[in-house]
């Protein structure tokens, strides 16, 4: 027993004595619960990164380690004992995650700010946590839901349009959307004359268009399904007359939107995520050789929530979250030398000779206000019956 | 010229969408009034009978199409009307042979007979998504606007427009047709005659000598009849999507209870007030009063009853008030 003992100990210690080059990194998305089937190939995505910057020899501070943890994406309490346990017991320099808005804000609160630990969420889309206290810990790489109505505003004051009326389908995302639109909208000095909900899968939508028609205005935003209830607010508004006009937001473009109406909405224009950033290709290769799925939601994000704070680490020349989560920002953005995925050894490199990088990765990451990206956005118009792309921005 | 403007306006969002829309539910509402007149349960497949109808007629359009077969400007769908019909009536004698005959034999009560239905509804639900998806199918071709509200603005000038689609008119007419051809069978033929003898009394009836099989048949036919082509006119007229469908049977059955059950004047009545009130009770009445009221009085909101989020609530307070004040219906049905 004595025996046993000793050599439990000793194996112990010399499991820490090896942990003192390493540099543990955990990852804390949903393994299991809603999540589920895109979380691999967003922790495969986040370890592609860090296995890249081992291979490359020039992360100085050691061994890069991932460590996972279950965010569950919808039980906080089990997201953060997962989060704490990363920071306590396995002593992590920092965390990629979590993956759900809500157990993000939770873990935030109850572990990171309490250990002074730098959280880099990939997917965390709710705009509240734009706001949040976070002690200029938290980051993320995807768009806060608030910049889909920002883009929106912008492209219609482009297009000189004074008044809009906004219809929205009845849920969370469609009532998010179409708020985020109107703030921003009017807040550009447009007038909004009428927010209004349709419900899906309904035959008629004359009552709504009427509403809607009642109330006026140059376009008419529909925050809505092209597959549903969208295009039948579209048909309506058509068949009465009442819009000629369309703003198309995400949900609302696809191949079927120009199947059911042609050229009968030549004229309209709208704008999703999107970019033409040659990164996301170059992502798809590694993703390929790595035998996991790129276009998989957000395993581009995730990449380039590890890369990011990998390179700020080699920036501030420590794995102290105090002292890189500072340079998480400048790496992000200009100036510097734009690197894509697969060129981190070289990002490295730039780092140590005491240059700058601009990190681009596979999605375009540009960090914007509390340390959010910009997204990009691909904006369309309908012409002749068919979608083309005007211009990203 | 704003009075013109005004009624132009009105026209166009709340009269025209009503009035076809009320004459699809006029068509589903006669066939809920005639079973429960005639075979006496409410008849809760109506709904998803009229998906299957549709389907049929679908699936005929397609095979026509596909043939080359067209009737430019009028849609192919009423030239498989028949097929659809014929289709529908073999659907509709078979579940009524294996079905709803035992529990006429057995004398069963109204409400096992309706939970019968009920159990016929989900079959039917399923086997309309297992044939045709659950998603939604465009069939309609030819032309689609006798005239649009652009070309009306053009040719009279006013500020205001109306647009008549092909579908509105057809729907408008056939229904005519229909509700005509309907009510001449009831009042004038051996067999109408029958029907309504049995729907009054049927003991009375079987002692003067009618075939209450006969009775049953006919009217199995006639709902055939009056379901396809209320089906087929409604996915002209907007789209064609099973859920759609079985969403109608609340309103076709608010119809024929408002009209009064087993009445069929009523049930076309019925159906025009639902639909006017759907369409009217939520429609923003602003830019109407603008053209109308002198500008001082002119209203600053949208001068709109309810929000259309409560349109369906419509038909239901509808229903409930009938019930409470007048549980016969408005021209005097059974009471249920």
């Amino acid at each position: 027993m004595k025996k046993l003992l000793l050599t439990t100990a000793l194996a112990g210690f010399a499991a820490g004595a090896a942990q003192a080059e390493d540099v543990p990194i955990g990852i804390v998305l949903g393994f299991t619960g809603p999540l589920e089937t895109i979380t691999p190939a967003m922790a495969d995505a986040a370890e592609l990164a860090l296995a890249e910057a081992n291979e490359s020899g020039n992360f100085a501070l050691g061994t890069l380690m991932p460590v996972r943890a279950d965010s569950t994406c919808i039980d906080s309490g089990a997201a953060v004992a997962g989060a704490e346990r990363l920071v306590t017991s396995d002593g992590v320099a920092g965390i990629i995650g979590a993956d759900c808005s809500g157990v993000t804000g939770a873990i935030l609160q109850n572990v990171a700010r309490p250990n002074g630990m730098a959280m880099i969420s990939p997917s965390a889309t709710s705009p509240a946590l734009s706001t949040a206290e976070d002690d200029g810990l938290f980051f993320r790489t995807s768009p806060s839901d608030a910049r889909g109505g920002e883009i929106a505003a912008e492209v219609l004051r482009d297009h000189g349009v004074e008044t809009v009326a906004i219809t929205y389908t009845n849920n969370d995302y469609g009532a998010g959307l179409a708020e985020s639109i109107r703030a921003a909208f009017e807040e550009q000095g447009g007038t909004v004359t009428l927010v209004a909900s349709h419900e899906e899968d309904k035959g008629d939508y004359t009552a709504e268009v009427g509403a809607l028609s009642s109330a006026g205005g140059e376009v008419l935003v529909v925050v809505g399904y092209v597959d549903g209830g969208g295009a039948g607010i579209i048909r309506s508004a058509l068949d009465l007359g009442a819009f000629e006009t369309f703003y198309l937001p995400d949900g609302m473009i696809g191949d079927s939107l120009t199947e059911t109406f042609g050229d009968e909405i030549d004229g309209s224009y709208g704008a999703l995520p999107g970019t033409d950033s040659p990164g996301a290709s170059q992502f798809a290769d590694l993703a390929a050789a790595a035998d996991f799925d790129a276009t998989s939601a957000y395993a581009g994000e995730s990449y380039d929530a590890a890369a990011l704070m990998i390179l700020a680490m080699a920036a501030a020349g420590s794995t102290a979250p105090a002292d890189y989560a500072e340079h998480i920002m400048s790496v992000a953005n200009e100036p510097g030398e734009e690197i894509y995925p697969g060129q981190l050894g070289r990002a490295l490199e730039i780092i140590a000779e005491g240059g700058e990088v601009d990190y681009v990765g596979a999605t375009a990451v540009t960090l914007i206000g509390p340390g959010e990206s910009a997204g990009s956005y691909r904006e369309v118009v309908v012409e002749g019956g068919a979608l083309e792309t005007t211009q990203y921005r | 010229m704003d009075a013109l403007n005004a009624i132009v306006l009105l026209s166009n969002f709340v009269l025209l969408p009503a009035v076809s829309y009320g004459s699809q539910l006029a068509l589903g509402a006669l066939g809920i009034t005639l079973i429960y007149g005639i075979l006496r349960f409410s008849h809760f497949a109506h709904g998803d009978v009229m998906a299957f109808a549709t389907m049929a007629v679908i699936l005929v359009t397609w095979w026509l199409q596909g043939m080359g077969v067209s009737i430019d400007p009028l849609p192919t769908a009423l030239l498989a009307l028949p097929f659809g019909i014929a289709i529908t009536a073999l659907l509709l004698l078979g579940t009524d042979r294996a079905v709803y005959r035992f529990y006429r034999k057995v004398r069963a009560a109204p409400i096992v007979v309706v939970m019968a239905s009920l159990g016929v509804m989900f079959v039917l639900n399923g086997l309309v998504r297992l044939i045709i998806g659950p998603d939604d199918q465009h069939f309609a071709d030819g032309a689609r606007f006798l005239f649009t509200v652009r070309e009306f603005r053009e040719f009279t000038g006013l500020d205001e427009g109306i647009g008549l689609r092909v579908s509105q008119l057809i729907t408008i007419v056939v229904t005519l047709v229909v509700v005509a051809a309907l009510f001449w069978f009831l009042n004038r033929t051996r067999s109408g005659k029958s029907m309504r003898a049995f729907s009054d009394n049927e003991d009375l009836a079987l002692l003067s000598g009618i075939n209450p099989e006969r009775v049953v048949t006919v009217t199995w036919l006639i709902v055939a009849v009056l379901v396809t082509v209320a089906g087929t006119l409604y996915g002209l007229d907007k789209s064609f999507k099973p859920f759609t469908y079985f969403q109608l049977l609340l309103p076709m059955f608010a119809s024929a209870i408002l009209g009064g059950l087993g009445n069929p004047l009523g049930a076309v009545a019925g159906a025009y007030v639902i639909a006017l009130s759907e369409v009217g009770v939520t429609y923003a009445f602003r830019k109407f009063l603008q053209y109308l009221l002198p500008e001082n009085l002119e209203p600053s909101g949208l001068a709109q009853l309810l929000s259309t989020d409560y349109k369906f609530a419509v038909s239901f307070v509808l229903l409930v008030l009938v019930l409470l004040f007048r549980p016969t219906g408005l021209f005097r049905g059974q009471s249920i």
